[in-house]
């Protein structure tokens, strides 16, 4: 039986493209990988085995600096956006669907429907003005830009999660006699919590990500890691990119195989 | 709806309204409001040194697509922005359909394994879906620049005795947007396959149907909603896509989202970018209510 539901599903060719397309779809990645322990600085010539694009990346001052601008701004929008998401999914689930819900809905979700470069332009005018009257330069205009385009993929796990809550727990803990407060700290919120940690997490990920949206936003010197790479990409090639794009690479990665597994677990 | 809400069914509204607040006045201030200056700024003058004057204009808008000689004043089409519209329109068209070639049997071969090696492949999907895209367009520059790794290949094989320019043109564009977007078209593809009943199949077969006939009749018809969201996953990012044509297609293969940047670099024409973009926005918004209509249109939303 489960052979013959097998065959049926079985179309001819089907099974090759999807083989190649995994292959090619890591292959690009696999060689900016291996080439970044090239000894030589070549991206397609072996010269050996060497760790010393990492060393090298990691002294270049300017590679510091937008690493460290990047960590900041990941940190602070994808914290701001998850508080804000975590709010807003409490205040649009868990009961009767309203024409005002659907409104926050599209409103949370409007940075995934309009093209980031649309975003960014629209932002970059914006802020001009703000920055002539105020003379505020800093890393807040990022930070807020950031903050408002990661809102949706912090917003999405929270939503699903507290869909998928049985709202019984909340009126037991009321005939309980707990306060509105005490049902939250200790009913809600935990219940929540999976769900705010991978929203964030996709957050984060998004932030450190965003090339286009950050280029027309910052000011002079606020490069983060993926505009300064952007500009390098454009003058020349050297190993120590692959060396920063690996180490970009595995932090996605990882993130993301939590992610995976904390969203799993209830499903 | 016409029924008066009890209090505390009001209350909860302004409840859910108070907890989306601070979500909503973050997207307004740093999405949406910034969206309605940027259509103000289209109408204005370009200022001399970037920027813009405040005197009402529609000349950005006749810009777009015309252009005044500045020699003898008379009117024409402005070619050059005709051609990048052109390209951009082709290049993101012809991506969204060897997307949907190459990630629909990639779709059906992850629907149809078994549950692990299904979440294991959907997994190795998804990590380049979430991998930095300026990463995944810079190592397919890596793989076909003229002293690349395929380059570097043939040349070692004998196949070809110099290397073929791929970096800098349209194909490697093309070949670009299809790497970066195909997860985009495989992942909803999936979600569509995923819901489809097998059996449908085996009711196709016993009535005497070729495979391309069930592919044709059955399996398409059915995951249809799932093709158009893929489709419209990839064309939109791919239309207004600034990243994958600025380090493969170099200055002058440009799209769109090139050509609305030059405006607030070195042209200077800031009112010429917001018209633009405005352009593109709508494009993208009359494509995002084609897939709602078709998209939802089978659940009988057409009345509605």
């Amino acid at each position: 039986m489960a052979d013959r539901s097998f065959s049926i599903s079985r179309l001819p060719g089907f099974a090759t493209i999807a083989v190649i397309v995994f292959v090619l779809l890591y292959l690009p990645i696999a060689m900016l990988v291996i080439f970044s322990f090239n000894a030589g600085d070549s991206v397609a010539i072996w010269e050996g085995f060497s760790l010393r694009w990492y060393p090298e990346a990691w002294q270049n001052e300017a590679v510091k600096a937008a690493t460290l601008r990047s960590l900041q701004v990941a940190t602070a929008a994808s914290l701001i956006a998850t508080g804000v998401a975590t709010m807003a999914a409490l205040g649009t689930t868990r009961r009767r669907a309203t024409r005002g819900q659907s409104f926050v809905y599209v409103m949370i979700n409007q940075p995934l429907m309009v093209p980031e470069i649309v975003t960014g332009v629209a932002l970059l005018i914006f802020f001009s003005s703000i920055k002539v009257i105020t003379g505020y330069q800093g890393l807040g205009y990022l930070i807020l830009a950031h903050a408002a385009f990661c809102t949706p993929f912090a917003y999405l796990p929270i939503r699903a999660r507290l869909e998928g809550m049985d709202l019984a727990l909340e009126t037991a803990a009321a005939d309980l006699y707990a306060s509105p407060w005490q049902t939250f700290r200790h009913v809600t919120l935990p219940l929540v919590m999976p769900g705010a940690v991978a929203g964030l997490m996709l957050a984060f990920v998004t932030s450190l990500d965003d090339v286009v949206i950050t280029e027309f936003v910052k000011s002079a010197g606020q490069d983060t890691l993926p505009t300064y790479m952007l500009a390098q990409i454009r003058r020349s090639v050297s190993a120590d990119i692959n060396a920063i794009s690996t180490l970009l690479l595995l932090l996605t990665v990882v993130l993301l195989t939590a992610f995976f597994l904390l969203t799993r677990k209830r499903t | 709806m016409s029924t008066p809400m009890d209090p505390k069914a009001r209350a909860e509204v302004r409840r859910g309204w108070l907890l989306s607040a601070p979500a909503l006045v973050l997207l307004a201030v740093g999405a949406s409001g910034p969206l309605l200056i940027m259509l103000v700024y289209s109408f204005l003058e370009a200022g001399q040194y970037g920027n813009v004057e405040w005197v009402i204009s529609f000349k950005a808008w006749f810009n777009v697509v015309m252009t005044r000689d500045i020699f003898d004043g008379t009117l024409g089409f402005a070619d050059a922005h005709l051609t990048i519209f052109w390209r951009s329109a082709k290049l993101a068209f012809l991506t969204t359909v060897f997307c949907f070639v190459v990630g629909f049997p990639t779709a059906w071969f992850i629907a149809t394994r078994t549950p692990s090696m299904r979440t294991a492949l959907l997994f190795l999907i998804t990590i380049p879906f979430w991998t930095n895209l300026l990463i995944r367009t810079f190592a397919i520059n890596q793989i076909i620049r003229n002293e690349g790794f395929l380059n570097t290949g043939l040349l070692y094989l004998g196949i070809i005795k110099e290397p073929i320019v791929m970096l800098y043109t349209d194909f490697a564009v093309f070949i670009g947007m299809t790497y970066v977007y195909l997860p985009l078209m495989v992942l909803p593809l999936f979600a569509a396959i995923d819901r489809f009943d097998m059996r449908l199949l085996q009711a196709g077969y016993d009535l005497y149907a070729s495979r391309w006939q069930l592919l044709r009749h059955v399996i398409v018809p059915v995951v249809k909603p799932g093709i158009i969201s893929g489709s419209i996953l990839v064309f939109i990012p791919a239309l207004g896509a600034y990243v994958t044509p600025r380090i493969l297609g170099g200055g002058r293969n440009m799209m769109i989202g090139n050509f609305i940047e030059l405006q607030f670099g070195q042209g200077r024409n800031w009112p010429l970018g917001a018209a633009l973009s405005v352009v593109l926005l709508v494009i993208v918004s009359v494509a995002l209510i084609v897939y709602t209509r078709f998209a939802t249109g089978g659940q009988d939303k057409s009345h509605g």
